[in-house]
């Protein structure tokens, strides 16, 4: 019941926040927020159902974005098919990954991700003829009737709130609830005749799906995509979103997301150096408050009425 | 003939660099469970600190050896001061580790710029060792040694010496070492000290000749990641293995695909994992 208060609230910010916003550049916080929010939780099927923690998830919404700017800049594709290019293209990758990862768990899956991801970091960097090398690719692609901020700001919120439902859907599905049965025991749900790394498979590649969507939009939003996208810096920005807002639970997904992007665009007000003030917040938020934001805000709400009941996890 | 000589010489001293920092990585992920991703950029700091030293005092060798100290004293900060607080709790470690990474990767770039540097090797070592119709540089094969030096110190110093009997020990069960009244968090400070330090050191031999540049560390992170997933955790023949199948598949996929030489590399690395999830010499913790 509480989830679906903050829901409503958050949902009711979201949309008025144009109004209370003055300039363009707030505005278009506010659609980064918009675009990420679902990213994370995209990620947040891995990290947070699966107990998988993946360090690859730039790479595969990037290649989203990489997908689309090549389709429509250079060869001219309708922006619709070059879309869906994109998120197959994110499907595939993921598929990919999970493939070769889905065996391992813990910090060797971590590791894998971690790899792999920096595989298409390279391949960007140096396949210049395809991706523009360190120049990346621009392009302004996003069509003439969402090119008013306030427009498209909505157009993304409105993509961010169906993806979201159906990934806090997808969770609550029995498809789901196995994914969390391979998180708090592997060994059990194999026993009782799971296929765990099949689960795996498939939740990589819902995960890719959905970040697949976030990558396209990202590339509508920035007509610009560049290594960087796809770096290993921005896989701990969406691990970390993951994380401060609450390993587990699909509103802390966006709640973090909202918090490092908010974060982020004020630090840079003020000084250049984002990576060190991120690499602070996230050693400061693994030491303090692994749970996150909405985990801890659980935990308060669960202490004051009664008994806290123990989490699995802890246990096992 | 000689263009094989040369690929062959090129692949072996790449891994001969990469041995010198996979082995640190190896060490201290097989002890001490602790998968440090600021591997990568202990190396590019010990690559500037060493570059910094060796252009005030005009000596390579104080370079060398204040890269390999300095990291070390880095080391035993990160290890002392931050990743006791998440002590025994592995996915938190890796996090912890990476953050300290941007941190510490971001304040190369203020201290030292985006700038490409490269560390002037000693007049001894400068030019080419000339066989017959064949040049090589000297530099590389003074790579190759070192790496070759390595292996053997490290190889003595696990098998022959009580702080290498303990590591091996640790990484079988550190419990039961620590049951056993030996005081371990030492062996694991002394460990993680020792990887960093080679590190360090691999930043100095390596900004001789692949240069330093702030994207360096993920590289060099990367393909020493390779290495030990290819190898296994912990094995130091493993971390040899690894290294030497990733520096020559690197050079020769550079060579055939240049623009795609990762996935040279990263292909096979992905086929023995399908097969051997821990690594060819792998064990179960």
């Amino acid at each position: 019941m509480r989830n679906y208060l903050i829901s409503s609230i958050l949902l009711l910010i979201a949309l008025a926040a144009p109004f209370t916003v003055s300039s363009d550049y707030q505005i278009s916080v506010m659609t980064q927020i918009a675009i990420f929010a679902p990213l994370a939780m995209a990620l947040n099927i891995l990290v947070g159902y699966a107990g998988r923690t993946s360090l690859c998830h730039g790479a595969v919404f990037g290649v989203s974005s990489y997908t689309v700017l090549y389709l429509v800049t250079v060869h001219g594709v309708s922006l619709p098919l070059a879309i869906l290019s994109g998120i197959l293209a994110s499907t595939i990758l993921a598929g990919v990954f999970g493939l070769i990862s889905m065996r391992v768990s813990g910090v060797y899956f971590l590791l894998l991700t971690l790899a792999l991801g920096m595989i298409v970091w390279g391949v960007c960097l140096r396949w210049t003829s395809v991706t523009g090398g360190e120049n990346g690719i621009r392009g302004m692609i996003r069509p003439e009737t969402v090119t008013d901020p306030t427009v498209f700001y909505y157009c993304c919120l409105a993509v961010a709130i169906t993806t979201g439902f159906v990934i806090a859907r997808v969770v609550k599905s029995p498809f789901g609830a196995s994914l969390k049965g391979i998180r708090e025991s592997e060994s059990r749900m194999r026993s009782l005749g799971y296929n765990v790394p099949l689960h795996i498979l498939i939740g990589f590649m819902l995960s890719g799906f959905f970040s697949g969507i976030g990558g396209a939009l990202h590339a509508l939003f920035n007509g610009f995509v560049s290594p960087t996208t796809v770096a290993l810096s921005q896989s701990v920005e969406l691990l970390l979103m993951v994380i401060v807002g609450g390993v587990g639970t699909m509103l802390g997904g966006a709640v973090g997301a909202a918090v490092i992007i908010f974060l982020q665009n004020y630090v840079s007000l003020y000084t250049e150096r984002w990576p060190m003030v991120l690499g602070v917040f996230f050693v400061l938020t693994v030491i303090l408050a692994p749970e996150g934001i909405i985990g801890k805000l659980r935990r308060i709400g669960r202490s004051s009425g009664g008994a806290a009941p123990t989490k699995m996890s802890e246990i096992a | 003939m000689n263009i094989i000589l040369l690929n062959l010489l090129n692949g072996l001293t790449f891994a001969a660099l990469l041995f010198i920092v996979a082995s640190g990585f190896t060490l201290v992920f097989g002890l001490m469970r602790i998968v440090n991703l600021a591997h990568g950029v202990l190396y590019l700091l010990g690559g500037y600190i060493g570059y910094t030293i060796s252009v005030y005092t005009s000596s390579y060798l104080l370079g060398l050896l204040s890269g390999a100290i300095s990291i070390a004293i880095v080391g035993a900060i990160l290890d002392r001061g931050l990743l006791e607080y998440v002590k025994g709790q592995e996915l938190r470690q890796v996090l912890l580790t990476l953050g300290a990474g941007l941190v510490l990767n971001d304040l190369i770039l203020v201290i030292w710029g985006g700038d490409t540097f490269s560390i002037r090797p000693p007049s001894t070592l400068t030019g080419v060792v000339i066989w017959g119709d064949f040049f090589y540089p000297k530099y590389r094969l003074f790579v190759l040694s070192i790496g070759v030096i390595v292996f053997i110190s490290l190889w003595f110093l696990l098998n022959y010496t009580k702080l290498g009997a303990l590591i091996r020990a640790g990484v079988d069960d550190h419990e039961m070492v620590d049951a056993m009244g030996v005081n371990i968090q030492k062996v694991f400070a002394l460990t993680f000290m020792l990887g960093s330090s080679l590190a360090g050191l691999g930043g100095v031999i390596g900004g001789a000749f692949l240069t330093l540049y702030p994207t360096a560390d993920s590289e060099i992170l990367v393909f020493s990641l390779a290495t030990v997933i290819i190898g296994g955790r912990g094995s130091l023949v493993g971390a040899a293995i690894g290294s030497i199948l990733v520096g020559l598949l690197l050079t020769y996929g550079q060579i055939a695909f240049p623009e795609l030489a990762y996935f040279v590399v990263f292909g096979p690395m992905a086929l023995i994992l399908a097969f051997r999830p821990l690594g060819l010499l792998g064990r179960k913790a």
